[in-house]
């Protein structure tokens, strides 16, 4: 095996172990702090695989951006920092079983789509910002624009949902 | 020229050309920082002596004892530039593709992208004007 196949497999053995630590353990923040393992590894795959501006975009966004605001919320709550017994749900064996369908339905769909297909990764950069800025701007523009309107409802909801909530706040300072 | 250099400080090391070969030095790094802080830790371990007592496995800040828990709850607004600085951030990835190509494919990209950042500039004027960008 190549030194790129193994640290695929070390990256994807990293991402679904630390995966499967943030749905088990106990405390919020271990949680929230084992998604940013989860997410590194994720982006070391893409990069092992050519996605180059991809993996980084991961770094930037989920790492840098998505956990912050993540801890931000749980910084919100009240003090969920020891260890919580009531977090386990007792429907913790349907969670499991949606889980692996939906695992199951995504590998299906990708190797159906793309299972034949080859990229030669080392000759040229195939997951390059010109080459996703080549796909976007000349094939998908459209979902691109979409994408925008996407934004602004969450923005939009976002700010709805935090005026409600301190109006509601003010009066018991 | 990274990638050249690491070549000629490691000539026979790796093959340094390709797409990962230009990661390498990216990987070497990273593994000289492992080691660096492994070495820095088990250096120290070795060579202190350890007595631990209660005062000093106490959690200091400036040398004050700590009073209460470690746990703030921090105001909503925190949260909603948090989710203002994920959004544009997500606005300014997509950045990133455009300007590579937008030479090439002319003004009509230009007038796509003027679109997209358009429509999230009336997020941010909502904000403003239902003043969450003002910070009393």
């Amino acid at each position: 095996m190549s030194v790129v196949g193994l640290l695929f497999l070390l990256m994807g053995a990293m991402a679904v172990g630390s995966a499967l630590l943030v749905v088990t353990t106990a405390r919020l923040v271990h949680s929230a702090l084992w998604l940013v393992v989860t997410l590194g590894a994720l982006a070391g795959c893409y990069l092992l695989l050519g996605a180059e501006f991809v993996a980084w975009v991961q770094i930037l966004i989920y790492v840098g951006a998505v956990v912050v605001l993540l801890l931000f919320a749980l910084m919100l709550t009240r003090a969920p920092t020891g260890v919580q017994t009531g977090l386990t749900t007792g429907n913790r064996v349907v969670a499991a079983a949606t889980a692996g369908v939906v695992g199951l339905v995504l590998v299906t769909v990708v190797v159906a789509g793309f299972g034949g297909a080859r990229v030669s990764v080392d000759e040229e950069s195939v997951g390059s910002a010109t080459s996703m800025g080549d796909a976007i701007f000349r094939h998908w523009v459209l979902p691109f624009e979409v994408l925008s309107v996407l934004l602004l409802a969450a923005l939009v909801g976002a700010i709805v949902l935090s005026r409600g909530r301190a109006s509601s706040g003010e009066e018991t300072p | 020229m990274p990638t050249a250099a690491a070549a000629s400080i490691f000539p026979r090391l790796t093959r340094m050309d390709g797409y990962y070969g230009s990661y390498v030095p990216v990987l070497a790094i990273i593994v000289v920082g492992a080691v660096l802080v492994t070495a820095m830790f088990l250096g120290n371990r070795l060579l202190r002596p350890s007595r631990p007592s209660p005062e000093k496995q106490l959690t200091y800040e400036s040398g004050v004892d700590p009073v209460g828990t470690g746990w703030a709850q921090i105001h909503l607004r925190y949260y909603v530039f948090a989710y203002l600085y994920v959004v544009f951030a997500v606005d300014a990835v997509f950045l990133f593709p455009w300007a590579t190509v937008y030479a090439g494919l002319g003004w009509v990209t230009v007038g796509e992208m003027g679109v997209f950042i358009g429509i999230i500039a009336v997020g941010l004027v909502y904000a403003w004007r239902k003043g969450v960008l003002a910070w009393t």
